[in-house]
C-alpha cells in the first residue's frame, strides 16, 4: 500500500508482535491511518482486533516492532504515557465501566489529555440518556447508557485518537443507530478513529478502509471503494 | 444512675478509646488491600513505629543532635511522624512489595511479616522491650473532664474525637473526591486506570504510603495512653486481622464500624466476665465465620 | 489465578522422561541415606538435647509442609498445636502419670482435635483471609494457655517426667531418650511420605494447583482441605508432645505467634512443598538461634531479615533448588 496516496499517517503499526503471558497472540501486525481517517479492523473472534488495540494501550505482557503516533515511537513508553502523550482515547471491549462510581465520576475519571476536550455539558447533549442519571452507579446502567458513557468519558479528554472496540456488542438496533449518527458526528469533527467492529453493516458506510486480521496478523486490506467489489471476500473472512 | 449501668457506660467509654486504635488501624488495612491485595502484616510495627518516633522526636533527638533542650512536641509531632511512617512505608513498598504483586499475596504477607519481626527487633535492641511512658502529652489535654457518667480522661476524649474525625475525612476522600474516584477504579480495574494515563504504580505507592501513615498516626495518639514498646503493635495486629475477617475489607465505612465496634463490645465484657475481654473479639470472628462466612460488611459469595 | 498459585512449590510440570525419574530415585535415596545417616550418628558427636530440638522441629515443619507446600494452605497458626500438644502431654505425664507414648499420643490427638475445630473454621474463606483466621485462632489458644491455671501462665508447665518407655527403657538416659525421639521422627517423616504419595495426596497437590479444576473434577475441595488441616495438626502435636519430653517442660513460647511464623520461615528456607526441605530448614533455623544467641534480640532481626531474602530472592528454597538444578520434580 503506498503512503504517498494518503496525507501523513498518524498511527503506524509495524510488525507488531504481543503475548499474554507465554502466549503469541499478535503475529506482525501492519497498519496505518492518517489524521480524520477511520478504519475498521475485522475479523473473527479470537484473531487477534482487540489486542491490537490492547497492544497499543501498553495492556499485553509483551510487545515488539513499532508503533508510531504522529513519528514519535510509543512502543517503549510506560502503559501510563501512551494516551496522554499520544492525546489517545480507548473505549475497552466489555465498555469499562467503574462499577463503584458513578456516572459523574467515571466520566471525570481519565485525566485531561490535551486542548479541545468536549465539555461535561456539550457530552449531555450529545447522549442526552447520560444526563438523567449523572449520580447513578456504574453498575446500575443499562449496556447502552454504559457504551454512551465509555464513549463519552474519552470525548472529555480531548483525546484525538480514538480506539473503539466492539461499541455495539449487545446493544437494541436503535441505539446502534444512534451510535452510528454519534460516530459519523465525531468523523465530521475530524476525529481519527479505529474502530474493532463485529457488526460489518454498522462498519461499512463509516470507515476509509477495512483491515482483515486472521490469527494474529493482516490478512487482506480493503478500502471503502472497493468494498463493493470485495463481499465474496469479506463473507468468506467473517463467516463463521 | 443506676451503678451497673455507670460501669457499662465507663468501661464502654475505654473500650471505645481502644476501639479507636483497632478502627484507624483496620481502615489502613483495608485502603492498601483494595488498591494492592496485600495484607500488611507490617501495619502492627509501624504502628509502634509512629508511637517510638513521637517518644524519640521528644525525648531522644535532641540529645542526639547535641541540643540537649529539643523536646518536639505532641502537635507537631502529631503531622511529622505519620509522614515519617508514610515515607518508610513508601520505601517498602518500591522496593520490596512492587516485586511480589504477580505473586500469590501470601508472599507479600510473609514479607511484611519479615519487616515486623525486623523492626521489632531493632527498638528492642535500642530501647527497653518492657516500655517507656511517653511524656510529651500536651498539657492543654492534661487532667480529666465530666461526663456525667464517669470523670474520663480529656486526652482520651480527645483521641476519640479526633480519630472519629479522621475516619470520617478519609472516608469522604474516598468515596466523594476525584482522588478517591481513582483509587476505587484501580481497585476495580488497574490496567484500565493506567490506560487513561493515571500513574497506577505511583498511586500505589502513595496509597501504602496513606495506609501506613494513619498506623503511624495511630501510634502517635497511642503513645501518651500506652506505654511506648516495641511489642505494642504485634499482638494488636492479630486483633486487627480479627476485626478485618469480621468486617470484611471490602468497605472502608465497614471496617471503621466495626473497629469501632468491637472496641466498645471488648470494654462492656470486662464488665460482665473480665478474663474474656481479650478473646472475646476472636470469639466474634467465630461466630461471624458461622453464621456469615464473608463477613458483616464484604460481599457475599 | 492457577499462574500465581503453582509458584508455592512450584515444579516443572512436564512430564518426567525415565532418565529423569532414575535422576530422581538417585537423589532421594541420597537424602534419605544423609538422613538416616545423620539420625544414626548424630549423638555420638553433636549434643543429643540439641539434635532432638532439631528433629521436634524438622518433623513440625514438615507436618506445616503438608499444608503450605501440598495442600496451598497458609495457616498462619500452627503454634496453636505445637504448643497445645506439648501442654496436654506435659499435663498428663506430671498429673495424670501416663506412660511416655500415651502422653504424646494425647497431645496428638488433642492437637488433632483443635486442628478440626481450626481447619473447620478456617477453610469457610479462602486466600489470605485463610492466613488471618488460623493466625487469630490460634492467638485465643495462647491466652488459654496463660489463663488456665493447669498451664502455669507465664512459668510454663514444668517439671514434666519422661519416664519408663515401656516400663523397661529409662528415658532420662540420654542416648535412649535420643533414639526414642529419632524413631517418633522417622514414624511422623514417614507417615508424611506415605501421605504425599498416596491417592489422597496427588488430591491435595491438584487442590494446590487449581481448586476450582478439583472442585469441577467432583472432589469435595472442603473435605480433603480439612482432612489435611487435621492430620497436619495432628503431626505438629507430635512434635510439640515430643518437644515438651524432651526439654521436660511445656511454655508460652511453644503457643506464640512467633512460633508460627519460626515454622514458616523453616518450610520457606527449605522448600515449601519439596519432601526434604523442611527438615533441611528446620536444622538451619535451629542451628542460626543456636550460634546467634549471643546476640540477644538481634537474631530476631536475622530471622526477619531471611524472611525477607527468602521472599525475594529464593522462593523455592534450598531444596526446592537443588531439585531445580537437577531437572527433577520432587526431592
Amino acid at each position: 500500500m503506498s503512503t504517498a496516496t494518503m496525507t501523513k499517517p498518524m498511527l503506524k503499526i509495524e510488525n507488531l508482535h504481543a503475548w499474554y503471558g507465554e502466549s503469541h497472540v499478535l503475529h506482525g501486525i501492519d497498519l496505518e491511518l492518517g489524521e480524520g481517517q477511520l478504519i475498521t479492523l475485522l475479523g473473527r473472534n479470537g484473531a487477534g482486533r482487540s489486542t491490537t488495540l490492547r497492544a497499543i494501550m501498553g495492556m499485553v505482557d509483551r510487545r515488539e516492532g513499532s508503533i508510531r503516533i504522529n513519528g514519535e515511537e510509543f512502543l517503549t513508553k510506560p502503559p501510563h504515557r501512551i494516551s496522554p502523550e499520544g492525546r489517545i482515547g480507548y473505549c475497552p471491549e466489555e465498555r469499562g465501566i467503574f462499577a463503584s462510581l458513578n456516572v459523574e465520576e467515571n466520566l471525570m475519571l481519565p485525566p485531561d489529555v490535551g486542548e479541545g476536550g468536549m465539555s461535561v455539558e456539550e457530552l449531555f447533549e450529545m447522549f442526552p440518556n447520560l444526563a438523567n442519571v449523572r449520580k447513578r452507579m456504574g453498575t446500575r446502567l443499562s449496556g447502552g447508557e454504559q457504551q454512551m458513557l465509555a464513549i463519552a468519558r474519552i470525548l472529555r479528554t480531548g483525546s484525538r485518537l480514538l480506539l473503539l472496540d466492539e461499541i455495539t456488542e449487545g446493544l437494541a438496533p436503535v441505539i446502534v443507530k444512534t451510535l452510528g449518527r454519534v460516530i459519523r458526528d465525531l468523523k465530521s469533527r475530524g476525529y481519527t478513529i479505529v474502530l474493532v467492529e463485529q457488526n460489518f453493516r454498522f462498519a461499512a458506510p463509516l470507515a476509509d478502509r477495512h483491515y482483515v486480521i486472521e490469527h494474529g496478523k493482516v490478512v487482506d486490506v480493503i478500502e471503502h471503494d472497493q468494498v463493493e467489489t470485495s463481499m465474496d471476500r469479506l463473507n468468506h473472512y467473517l463467516s463463521v | 444512675m443506676d451503678p451497673m449501668i455507670r460501669l457499662i457506660l465507663a468501661q464502654g467509654m475505654l473500650g471505645l478509646n481502644n476501639g479507636v486504635f483497632y478502627a484507624m488501624l483496620s481502615l489502613g488495612l483495608a485502603v492498601i488491600f483494595g488498591l494492592l491485595n496485600v495484607v500488611n502484616f507490617a501495619h502492627g510495627a509501624l504502628y509502634m513505629l509512629g508511637a517510638f518516633l513521637a517518644l524519640i522526636l521528644y525525648s531522644y533527638l535532641g540529645t542526639w543532635i547535641g541540643m540537649a533542650d529539643l523536646h518536639i512536641g505532641f502537635w507537631p509531632t502529631l503531622i511529622l511522624a505519620p509522614i515519617l511512617v508514610a515515607c518508610f512505608g513508601m520505601l517498602i513498598e518500591r522496593f520490596l512489595l512492587r516485586r511480589l504483586y504477580k505473586l500469590d499475596p501470601i508472599y507479600s504477607l510473609l514479607l511484611t511479616f519479615g519487616v515486623t519481626l525486623v523492626l521489632q527487633g531493632v527498638f528492642i535492641n535500642f530501647f527497653n522491650a518492657s516500655g517507656t511512658p511517653y511524656p510529651g502529652m500536651p498539657e492543654s489535654l492534661k487532667g480529666v473532664t465530666n461526663l456525667g457518667f464517669m470523670m474520663f480522661p480529656k486526652y482520651r476524649l480527645f483521641v476519640i474525637v479526633f480519630s472519629i474525625i479522621v475516619c470520617l475525612a478519609v472516608w469522604f476522600m474516598i468515596e466523594r473526591t476525584r482522588i478517591g474516584a481513582r483509587l476505587r477504579a484501580g481497585t476495580e480495574n488497574p490496567e484500565l486506570v493506567k490506560a487513561f494515563g493515571i500513574n497506577v504504580p505511583l498511586m500505589v505507592m502513595l496509597t501504602f504510603g496513606f495506609g501506613t501513615g494513619l498506623a503511624g498516626l495511630a501510634g502517635v495518639l497511642a503513645a501518651p495512653i500506652y506505654s511506648v514498646s516495641p511489642l505494642m503493635g504485634a499482638n494488636l495486629i492479630i486483633v486487627i486481622f480479627a476485626v478485618v475477617v469480621i468486617g470484611g475489607m471490602g468497605s472502608i465505612m465497614g471496617a471503621v464500624v466495626t473497629g469501632f465496634a468491637l472496641g466498645l463490645v471488648e470494654g462492656v465484657t470486662k464488665v460482665f466476665y473480665a478474663p474474656a475481654a481479650n478473646t472475646v473479639i476472636f470469639l466474634l470472628m467465630v461466630i461471624v465465620l458461622l453464621v456469615r462466612p464473608s463477613g458483616l460488611f464484604g460481599r457475599q459469595g | 489465578m492457577s499462574n500465581t498459585t503453582s509458584e508455592i512449590g512450584e515444579f516443572d510440570a512436564e512430564a518426567t522422561s525415565p532418565e529423569q525419574k532414575t535422576r530422581s530415585r538417585a537423589a532421594q535415596f541420597v537424602f534419605w541415606g544423609l538422613l538416616l545417616a545423620f539420625l544414626a550418628a548424630a549423638p555420638f558427636f553433636l549434643y543429643p538435647v540439641f539434635v532432638m530440638q532439631l528433629l521436634c522441629f524438622a518433623l513440625f515443619a514438615a507436618a506445616f509442609n503438608l499444608l503450605i507446600g501440598f495442600t496451598g494452605l497458609l495457616s498462619f497458626g500452627h503454634a496453636a498445636f505445637f504448643g497445645g500438644a506439648a501442654y496436654i502431654a506435659g499435663h498428663v505425664l506430671k498429673v495424670w502419670g501416663f506412660p511416655p507414648i500415651l502422653g504424646i499420643v494425647s497431645g496428638m490427638l488433642f492437637a488433632a482435635a483443635l486442628g478440626w475445630v481450626v481447619g473447620a473454621l478456617a477453610i469457610r474463606r479462602q486466600g489470605i483471609y485463610f492466613a488471618m483466621i488460623t493466625l487469630a485462632l490460634a492467638q485465643i489458644v495462647y491466652f488459654f494457655a496463660l489463663q488456665m491455671p493447669f498451664t502455669g501462665g507465664e512459668d510454663g508447665l514444668q517439671g514434666i517426667p519422661r519416664g519408663h518407655l515401656l516400663g523397661i527403657f529409662d528415658l532420662n538416659d540420654p542416648f535412649a531418650m535420643y533414639y526414642f525421639v529419632a524413631a517418633i521422627f522417622l514414624v511422623g517423616f514417614l507417615a508424611i511420605y506415605r501421605i504425599i504419595h498416596s491417592p489422597f495426596g496427588q488430591v491435595l497437590q491438584a487442590i494446590r494447583e487449581n481448586e476450582p479444576r478439583a472442585l469441577s473434577l467432583g472432589y469435595n475441595v472442603d473435605r480433603f482441605k480439612l482432612l489435611a488441616f487435621v492430620l497436619s495438626a495432628a503431626l505438629a502435636g507430635l512434635a510439640g508432645s515430643t518437644k515438651a519430653m524432651v526439654f521436660q517442660f511445656a511454655s508460652l513460647t511453644d503457643a506464640h505467634w512467633q512460633m508460627s511464623g519460626e515454622v514458616i520461615l523453616m518450610t520457606l528456607l527449605g522448600g515449601m512443598g519439596t519432601i526434604f526441605g523442611p527438615v533441611v530448614g528446620a536444622f538451619i533455623v535451629v542451628t542460626l538461634q543456636h550460634v546467634l544467641s549471643g546476640i540477644g534480640s538481634w537474631v530476631q532481626v536475622v530471622i526477619g531479615a531471611t524472611f525477607i531474602a527468602c521472599v525475594l530472592l529464593f522462593r523455592r528454597g534450598i531444596v526446592g533448588e537443588i531439585a531445580r538444578l537437577l531437572r527433577i520434580s520432587s526431592l
